[in-house]
């Protein structure tokens, strides 16, 4: 865990893809999920973050 | 090219044409030879897509191309994003998409681990099983509508003979309860060859000699599955699982032919609904926001798929 930490306050690619990718899966099961319609309204934008974020980190160094 | 064909050619050369190549770089000669690719791209994929961004924050209706466009900002997204019947969309979605990766994996993985088994006729059972996968999927979707007759269907006896129930006495597509799961058998069948395919590759690259040492150690076969076949073969199930998970979310000629979305929107799938606005409301301005709202989420799916491609190249 702090090692994932360092790694995100390092701008390191593994840590940030790691979350980029979290995001998008929560936003997809955001989407999908038949239990809230709030959380079903703010899939899409966290969707949208862990995508942009997804292609920004992956030029960052290894 | 061996270096006196190149000598050839490069005599043939007119000798107009030669002194303008002469006169240009290599870098200026390799972006001759993109440019042509780079353009059919932009035209064919980034334009639309930037338009139909374009589209997406106004209220543009394609069959009325006369009226004034009027900029409605995140309008559409706010409609989509708070309508319930989308909602219900999305949830027939995720059901389908949900069920049919289970059933494939587990089924395509189970007959991928007994056709790697060396028995007489692997091939022509190999063959037999991906036969589903070459057909269309209209001709797919129009054969199972055959199948799930209640009164001449084939399915329907099948299910009667193992229940004892009246084959007449149930519709696999006009009920609403059993619809969902009609799609999900019929898609089942035709893509679960492909699920094993891939599993079928990641099975035939483990080498015998972990096995051997497996054997060496006298690991029972129990143990061998979990510890050698199952990790070794988990990248190629996650690459089928994406595989499928993006394709089956952009499910739509199977579904349509099967059940036309119905019965009511049991079985209306994202680009089912978003194929009748687009072309049947003709809510230009909102079918877009509709189109980019799917091309986030599959292009998300899709980055995470890039990235588990590249962790089983570096194996």
């Amino acid at each position: 865990m702090t090692g994932f930490i360092a790694g995100l306050l390092g701008l390191r690619r593994g840590p940030w893809e790691m979350l980029a990718s979290a995001l998008i899966a929560i936003g997809v099961v955001m989407l999908m999920q038949p239990f809230s319609l709030w959380l079903y309204s703010y899939s899409f934008i966290v969707t949208l973050v862990g995508t942009v974020m997804f292609i920004v980190v992956s030029h960052f160094r290894e | 090219m061996t270096s006196s064909a190149l000598t050839d050619a490069a005599n043939k050369t007119p000798e107009g044409i030669a002194r303008r190549i002469r006169g240009l770089s290599d870098r200026t000669i390799a972006w001759i030879f993109v440019a042509p690719t780079i353009f059919l791209l932009l035209a064919v994929n980034i334009f639309p897509l930037i338009w139909t961004i374009r589209l997406s924050f106004t209220d543009f209706r394609v069959n009325r191309p006369n009226n004034e466009v009027e900029w409605v900002g995140l309008r559409n997204y706010q409609r989509i994003l708070s309508d319930p019947d989308v909602w219900s969309t999305m949830q027939a979605t995720a059901h389908f998409l949900i069920w049919t990766i289970v059933l494939q994996v587990l089924i395509g993985f189970t007959l991928a681990y007994l056709i790697n088994k060396k028995f007489k006729g692997n091939d022509l059972w190999t063959t037999i099983i991906v036969f589903p996968m070459m057909l269309s999927p209209a001709v797919v979707g129009n054969f199972w509508t055959f199948l799930y007759q209640p009164q001449i269907g084939l399915f329907n006896y099948v299910v009667a003979f193992f229940t004892g129930a009246d084959p007449a006495s149930f519709s696999m597509i006009g009920d609403v309860n059993l619809a969902p799961w009609a799609i999900v058998i019929a898609d089942t069948w035709m893509w679960t060859p492909f699920v094993m395919l891939i599993c079928l590759a990641g099975l035939r690259s483990i080498p015998d000699s972990i096995y051997e040492a497996a054997e060496c150690d006298r690991a029972s076969k129990w143990r061998q599955f979990w510890t050698i076949t199952i990790p070794m073969a988990l990248p190629f199930l996650m690459l089928a699982v994406l595989f499928r998970g993006i394709e089956n979310f952009k499910m739509f000629d199977l579904v349509v032919q099967l059940t036309g979305g119905g019965p009511g929107n049991t079985t209306t799938l994202t680009s089912i609904d978003l194929k009748r606005e687009a072309f049947e409301r003709w809510r230009t301005g909102y079918s877009s926001a509709y189109a980019v709202i799917l091309f986030v989420t599959v292009f998300g799916l899709a980055s995470i798929y890039v990235k588990a491609l590249n962790k089983v190249k570096e194996r």
